[in-house]
C-alpha cells in the first residue's frame, strides 16, 4: 500500500483524490477505510497541494545544537513562505522536519527528499538559485517521485501465468453467481 | 588513547567513491560469503552467527542467533530487515545504505538462506531516496549477476527480495509497527505477547526482523568465521560497532570502532574520530544511545563502549547515535525539542503516551520561552512517572511499546542534572542563552 500511494503522489505531488473521495459516497476510499488511513497517519503523504519543491529543515536535537531553528527562520524568509505553506510562485514549500538522519552534516536541509548539504544561510540562497534556474534538475525531481530506479528482476510470475490464473478465477466467480441468481 | 587497530567490518569500502555499484563491490570481496554460505548446511550457518554472538545493532541490542532461534517452523516465514532509521541523531543505516547497499543485500540473503526464508523485505524510510535508488538498484544488479532469483550462483535455494519504502513514520522503526506498515496499514504496534513477530508476525506468518546494521555484518562473519569476530570487542559486545556521533564536536560522522576497548572520551577526543567539542568548550553531557536513552555527564566519559557497561549505568547504548552538548547549549530548549519530537510520532494508541507527550511538550515550550514555574518541574517529573512509573532504567511500560517510556528519559535526565538551568530560566523568564 505504501509504495503504490507513493506511486500515486507522483502524478501531480499530493494525493489529490483522498479528501473529496471520502466524500463521495461510492469511491473506494469511503468502502474501504482502509486506503484512506495511511495517507492520514504517514507524514509523506500530502493531502493539499505542494510546491514543485518541498523543503524541509530539520531541528531536532543534533540540527538543534548546530542552529537549525535559525536556519529555518531563514528559509522561510529566502522563500518567502511560513513554515508548512507554500510560496506565493507555487515553487517551493517549506517544513520543519524531524531527523533526518544525516546529523553529520547539520543543520540537514532536503528538497524533495534529496540531501542538498547546506547548512549556511547563504548556501542556503544559492541552493535555491540553482532550484530557480533548473541547474538542479537532474538530481532532484519534482515533489512526489521518490524511486526512480525500477525494480527489473525477481521471482515473478510469468505473465500468461498470472493472465490463465486471472481466468480461472473468474470463470470461478461468474459461476458462483450465475448459481446465486 | 582510542583502539583503531580492528579490520574495519562494515565500512571496509569507504575509501572508495563508487562503493555501491557492483563493480567495485565484487573487486573487493563482494558475495564471497554468500558463496561460502551456499556450500554449508543453513543450521551451520545460523551457529556461525551464534559463535560471533552478534547483538542487534537495531537499539535493543538482543543477540541475532538466539532471534533466529525463536522463528516458528513454518511452510511460509518472512524475513524483514528494518531499515526505518528515524531516531534522532542517528545515522549509521543512512551510510550503510546509501554507501554499501549490496553488502547489506548480501547480508540478507545469507540470513535467509540460514533461515531458509525464500521471501525476503527491507523496509527502508521514504525520506532516504538516495537510499532506496541505490538498494533498488544493487537489487537489479544482484538479480542479473545470479545472486537472487531462482536457485542462486547454481544452488537449490531462491530468493526473493523487495525494497519496501516508508513514508515518514518515526513509530515504524518498531518492529510490530514496521509489519503492520508493510501490510499496507497504519503503523500501530502490536501487543506483545501475543504476538512476538517470530511467531505471528507479516501476513500472519513467522518472521523475523533484523536491522541493517546486523545484515551488514553478515557477510564477513561468514567470510572470517563468527570466532574471529568474537575476538574482537569484549564481554557480551563483540566485534565493531558503527557509532554516530553528533552534536557540539569538531568532526562529527560514523566511526566504526571496536566495541569495550574503547570509551566514550576516546570517541569524542580522539583526533582521528570526534577530534573533541567545537571551540575546545568544556563538554556538559551527553546521550549514550539516542534520545530515548538517559543522559550522562562527563564524569562518565571513561565509560567503555559497551552494552553491559552501558547498561550498568543506568542507560542503554540503543541505536548508537552520540549526541554531545556543551556548555554553549542549552538543555532545556534540547529536551523542549526531543518532547515535541515524542510528541509529533506518537502513534496514538495509547493514552499515557498520546497525552503525556504533548502536557510535557507543552510544559517545556513554556519554560523554554519564559512562561514557566518553579512548579512545573515536580509536575514534569509526575507525569514522566506516570508515563513509566518510579522512572527507572529499564523503565516500566504502561504502553503497547517502548516509544511511550521513551520520554521521560531525556526529562528526567534534564532536569535531575540541570535543576539550576530549569530554575534560571523561570527566574530569567526566558532562556539565558538567547
Amino acid at each position: 500500500m505504501l509504495p503504490l500511494l507513493h506511486l500515486a503522489q507522483e502524478q501531480d505531488g499530493y494525493l489529490t483524490s483522498v479528501k473529496e473521495s471520502r466524500r463521495s459516497p461510492n469511491s473506494p476510499a469511503r468502502r474501504r477505510p482502509t486506503c484512506a488511513a495511511p495517507p492520514l497517519f504517514y507524514d509523506m503523504y500530502h493531502l493539499e497541494p505542494v510546491g514543485k519543491y518541498v523543503v524541509g529543515v530539520c531541528t531536532n536535537v543534533a540540527c538543534l545544537l548546530a542552529g537549525g531553528l535559525e536556519l529555518l527562520d531563514h528559509a522561510s524568509e529566502t522563500l518567502g513562505c511560513a513554515v508548512g505553506s507554500t510560496s506565493d510562485d507555487g515553487l517551493f514549500t517549506l517544513e520543519e522536519t524531524e531527523c533526518l538522519a544525516d546529523c553529520n552534516i547539520a543543520p540537514c536541509v532536503q528538497v524533495n527528499h534529496r540531501y542538498v548539504r547546506t547548512t549556511t544561510p547563504d548556501a542556503f540562497d544559492a541552493m535555491v538559485d540553482e532550484l530557480k534556474t533548473g541547474k538542479r534538475d537532474h538530481d532532484i525531481p519534482s515533489h512526489g517521485t521518490l524511486i526512480r530506479v525500477r525494480r527489473s528482476g525477481g521471482l515473478r510470475a510469468s505473465e500468461s501465468e498470472v493472465a490463465s490464473e486471472r481466468g480461472d478465477a473468474k470463470a470461478a466467480r461468474d459461476k458462483r453467481e450465475a448459481e446465486k441468481k | 588513547v582510542a583502539v583503531l587497530d580492528a579490520p574495519r567490518i562494515v565500512t571496509a569500502r569507504e575509501r572508495f567513491d563508487d562503493s555501491y555499484t557492483l563493480a567495485r563491490y565484487l573487486e573487493t570481496g563482494g558475495y564471497a560469503g554468500l558463496r561460502k554460505a551456499l556450500t554449508m548446511f543453513p543450521e551451520d550457518v545460523a551457529a556461525e552467527v551464534d559463535a560471533a554472538s552478534l547483538l542487534g545493532r537495531g537499539g535493543a541490542g538482543f543477540p541475532a542467533g538466539r532471534k533466529w532461534s525463536m522463528l516458528r517452523k513454518s511452510p511460509v516465514s518472512y524475513l524483514v530487515v528494518n531499515g526505518d532509521e528515524s531516531e534522532p541523531a542517528t545515522f549509521k543505516d543512512h551510510y550503510l545504505v546509501e554507501r554499501d547497499p549490496h553488502q547489506l543485500v548480501e547480508g540478507v540473503i545469507i540470513a535467509a538462506y540460514a533461515l531458509q526464508v525464500n521471501q525476503a523485505f527491507i523496509y527502508i524510510r521514504g525520506e532516504f531516496a538516495l537510499g532506496l535508488e541505490r538498494v533498488q538498484q544493487a537489487l537489479n544488479d544482484a538479480y542479473e549477476y545470479g545472486a537472487l532469483g531462482s536457485k542462486i550462483f547454481d544452488s537449490d535455494f531462491s530468493i526473493d527480495i523487495v525494497v519496501h519504502p516508508g513514508a515518514g513514520a518515526y513509530i515504524c522503526g518498531e518492529e510490530t509497527a514496521l509489519i503492520e506498515g508493510l501490510e499496507g496499514k497504519r503503523g500501530f504496534p502490536r501487543i506483545k505477547p501475543p504476538f512476538f513477530p517470530a511467531v505471528n508476525g507479516l501476513y500472519g506468518e513467522p518472521t523475523v526482523v533484523n536491522n541493517v546494521e546486523t545484515m551488514s555484518n553478515l557477510p564477513w562473519i561468514i567470510s572470517n568465521g563468527g570466532a574471529a569476530f568474537a575476538a574482537l570487542g569484549g564481554g557480551r559486545s563483540t566485534g565493531t560497532r558503527l557509532f554516530a556521533l553528533a552534536g557540539r564536536v569538531k568532526n562529527p560522522g560514523a566511526y566504526e570502532i571496536e566495541m569495550v576497548k574503547n570509551t566514550f572520551r576516546d570517541l569524542i577526543y580522539d583526533p582521528k574520530l570526534g577530534g573533541g567539542i567545537i571551540g575546545d568548550h568544556q563538554i556538559k553531557a551527553f546521550i549514550p544511545g539516542g534520545v530515548s536513552a538517559p543522559w550522562f555527564g562527563p564524569d562518565l566519559l571513561d565509560l567503555p563502549l559497551g552494552q553491559d557497561e552501558v547498561a550498568e549505568k543506568g542507560s542503554m547504548l540503543g541505536s548508537g547515535s552520540v549526541v554531545v552538548f556543551d556548555e554553549t547549549s542549552c538543555v532545556v530548549r534540547a529536551t523542549w525539542r526531543i518532547t515535541k519530537f515524542f510528541s509529533r510520532e506518537s502513534c496514538g494508541q495509547c493514552t499515557p503516551c498520546r497525552e503525556g507527550s504533548g502536557w510535557i511538550e507543552r510544559a517545556m515550550y513554556r519554560l523554554e520561552h519564559g512562561g514557566g514555574r518553579m512548579e512545573d518541574l515536580d509536575m514534569l517529573l509526575d507525569l514522566c512517572d506516570n508515563i513509566a512509573p518510579g522512572l527507572t532504567w529499564p523503565p516500566q511500560q504502561t504502553t503497547i511499546c517502548v516509544l511511550g517510556s521513551s520520554i521521560p528519559s531525556s526529562v528526567h535526565s534534564a532536569i535531575s542534572m540541570f535543576r539550576d538551568e530549569f530554575a534560571q530560566h523561570v527566574n530569567d523568564g526566558g532562556c539565558p542563552f538567547d
